[in-house]
C-alpha cells in the first residue's frame, strides 16, 4: 500500500521539475486509474478474477494495446468503447500510472 | 499496513534532497492538516458508494479521520443477487464485510442507524442518542421505495410480495419462491418508471429466472409489467430471451398499458390498463427515492432525489455533505453500484484536494454494466463521461452496448467478464 503514495510522489517531482507543481496533488491519470481498479482489480492486482490486473504492465505495450482498442485494429468487447472516451495523452498518462505499480 | 503519512514524506524529500525546485512551490502553497488535527470525515452508508468512498479518502489522505456508519454488519449486493435467484451463486459470493475496511485501511466502520443529521451543527446522531462531529459529511443511502405509488402494494405487504430491490432477506424470500412455484406457475414482475435503481437489473432478474425455470420448471410462464415503454439494453435481452428462452418471457410496456395501478396482495393479482393479471409469484419493483436519511437531512429536492454539484457531489442544499450513489442527481450517470463507486472516488477525490487546497482532479467517469441473461451469455453497456457546463454528460462516441447478433463465444466471453467484474469490483470497495 506504500506504492500509491511513494509513487504519486514521484510523479509529481519529476512533474514539479518542468512545472512547479504543488506536491502529492491527485492527478487525473491516478483518479482515472482508480476508476479502472473496479473491472481490472485493486490497485490493479490479480485477485482471481477473470479481467486482466494491470498493474506493472508494460507501458509501451499499454498504450498500443489501448489506442488499437479505440481504433478497432484490435479486437475487444468492452474496451473500444470505453477507450473511445480517453485522448492519447490520457490513455498516456494512464499506461504510465499502471506501469508503476506494483504487480 | 500503514501507509506512509504525508508530513513524514516531506520530511523524507527533504532529508534525502530529493526536493529541489520543490522547496518554493511547498512553502507558497497550504501544507497538509496541522500536526495534531485530524479532519473527521463520517460517512453514512456502506454500499457501493459509502463504503468505497470511506476507502478511498484513507487512499488519498491516510491522516483523515474517517468513521463509516452503516447498520449491516455483512452487506449482501444487490449485483449478483440475480445470479443468486438462479442458483449460479452462493449467498456467499455476493455477501461481504467490512474487516478489511477497519482493519487493513483505518476506517472506523460503526454498525448502526444513523436517525439525525444536523447540517448546522455539522452533528449525527445515532440510534442509541450519541452524537458524532465531523467536518465533512458523505451521504450515501441509496435508494427508498414510494410505497405509496402503486395501490395496495405497501411495506406491509413485502414478506408475501417481495420487491428483493434491496438484496438480502427480501432477495432469500423471492429466492424460495421461486423454487417453491407450482410446475407451469406464472411469474409476473412489475418494472418500475425511470429513473430507478440498476436501469437493467429488472430484465436481468428475469432472465435469471427463466434460466432456473428452463432447468426445473420448463412450462411456467414469466410476465414483465413495465411502466416504461423501452428499458436498458432492450434489443439485446429481447435477442437473448428468443434465444435462450423461446416465449417464457412476456414483456407488455407502458404503451401496451403495462403499467401496475394496483395489488391484491392476498389473491396475488395485479390490475393494468392492458388486464388484471393473477400471478403464483408476484414480484413488485416498486418506484423509487432517494434513502430516507437523505429526506430526513433535507438534502432532496422536489424530484425525489439529491441535488448535488457533479464535480464535487456536494449538496446544493447543505454546504459540508456530500451526496453519492443512487441517491444523487449525477447527471447522465444511472443508478449502478458501478456508478456509485466511480462517484465516490470522485468525490473522495474532491474532498481531500479541497482539505489540502490542491487542484481538483478532472477526470473522466465511467460506468459500466454487466447483465447475464443467461450463465454464459452475458452483455453489457458502458459509458465514458466528463463534465460540460457543470452536468455530467456522456462523451460522444464512447459507450455503448454489446453488439446485436454477436455470436455466442462473445457472449460467453462478456459473462466470464460480468463475473470478473463483480469479483473485482467487490475486491476494490471490501475484500481487499
Amino acid at each position: 500500500m506504500k506504492t500509491w503514495a511513494t509513487l504519486r510522489v514521484a510523479l509529481a517531482l519529476s512533474a514539479a521539475t518542468f512545472a512547479s507543481a504543488s506536491y502529492a496533488e491527485i492527478t487525473n491519470a491516478e483518479l482515472s486509474a482508480t476508476t479502472c481498479f473496479m473491472c481490472h482489480g485493486p490497485e490493479g492486482k490479480y485477485v482471481g478474477a477473470s479481467i486482466p490486473p494491470l498493474a506493472g504492465y508494460p507501458e509501451k505495450v499499454m498504450i498500443q494495446q489501448l489506442k488499437d482498442f479505440k481504433n478497432g485494429k484490435r479486437a475487444s468487447t468492452v474496451m473500444q468503447r470505453h477507450m473511445k472516451g480517453y485522448s492519447d495523452e490520457e490513455i498516456e498518462a494512464l499506461a504510465l500510472y499502471f506501469s508503476k505499480l506494483k504487480p | 499496513m500503514k501507509l506512509m503519512n504525508r508530513r513524514n514524506l516531506i520530511k523524507a524529500m527533504i532529508a534525502t534532497g530529493t526536493v529541489g525546485s520543490m522547496t518554493s512551490a511547498l512553502s507558497g502553497c497550504s501544507l497538509p492538516v496541522d500536526e495534531d488535527a485530524k479532519p473527521k470525515v463520517i460517512v453514512v452508508g456502506g454500499g457501493f458508494g459509502g463504503a468505497t468512498c470511506a476507502k478511498y479518502l484513507k487512499r488519498f489522505d491516510d491522516k483523515l479521520d474517517v468513521t463509516l456508519i452503516e447498520p449491516k454488519e455483512s452487506y449482501m449486493t444487490c449485483p449478483g443477487s440475480n445470479w443468486y435467484l438462479a442458483g449460479l451463486v452462493e449467498k456467499e459470493y455476493i455477501t461481504h464485510d467490512y474487516r478489511k475496511l477497519q482493519d487493513k485501511h483505518g476506517v472506523a466502520v460503526i454498525h448502526d442507524k444513523v436517525t439525525d443529521i444536523n447540517a448546522r451543527k455539522q452533528t449525527v446522531t445515532l440510534s442509541d442518542g450519541s452524537e458524532l462531529s465531523y467536518d465533512r459529511l458523505v451521504v450515501s443511502p441509496g435508494i427508498d421505495f414510494r410505497f405509496d405509488a402503486i395501490e395496495g402494494y405497501s411495506a406491509d405487504v413485502i414478506e408475501q410480495i417481495p420487491h428483493a430491490y434491496q438484496a438480502g432477506p427480501q432477495t432469500d424470500i423471492l429466492y424460495r419462491q421461486i423454487r417453491e412455484m407450482k410446475q407451469g406457475g406464472t411469474f409476473i414482475m412489475s418494472a418500475p418508471a425511470n429513473p430507478f435503481r440498476c436501469p437493467p437489473g429488472p430484465y436481468e432478474r428475469v432472465s435469471m429466472i427463466a434460466d432456473y425455470f428452463k432447468k426445473h420448471n420448463p412450462t411456467a410462464k414469466i410476465i414483465v409489467l413495465d411502466a416504461k415503454s423501452k428499458f436498458s439494453k432492450q434489443g439485446l435481452f429481447m435477442e437473448g430471451w428468443q434465444e435462450l428462452y423461446g416465449s417464457m418471457i412476456e414483456w407488455f410496456g407502458e404503451h401496451d398499458g403495462g403499467a401496475v395501478t394496483k395489488v391484491e396482495a392476498d389473491s396475488k393479482t395485479v390490475h393494468c390498463d392492458l388486464d388484471t393479471f393473477t400471478a403464483d409469484v408476484l414480484n413488485i419493483i416498486p418506484p423509487q427515492q432517494a434513502g430516507k436519511i437523505a429526506f430526513d437531512a433535507g438534502l432532496v429536492d422536489e424530484s425525489g432525489w439529491c441535488p448535488v454539484n457533479q464535480e464535487t457531489f456536494e449538496s446544493m442544499i447543505h454546504r459540508g455533505i456530500h451526496v453519492i450513489g443512487d441517491a444523487a442527481i449525477a447527471g447522465k450517470m444511472p443508478k449502478s453500484g458501478h456508478s456509485a463507486a466511480s462517484q465516490a472516488k470522485m468525490c473522495a477525490a474532491a474532498i481531500v484536494s479541497q482539505m489540502h487546497n490542491w487542484a481538483m482532479p478532472r477526470p473522466k467517469n465511467v460506468n459500466t454494466c454487466y447483465s447475464l441473461v443467461g450463465a454464459d451469455y452475458g452483455i453489457s453497456v458502458a459509458a465514458v463521461y466528463h463534465m460540460q457546463d457543470g452536468k455530467i454528460v456522456g462523451i460522444e462516441g464512447a459507450g455503448g452496448v454489446s453488439p446485436h447478433g454477436a455470436t455466442l463465444q462473445f457472449r460467453k466471453m462478456e459473462a466470464t467478464y460480468a463475473n470478473g467484474w463483480y469479483k473485482n469490483i467487490t475486491a476494490d470497495i471490501w475484500d481487499t
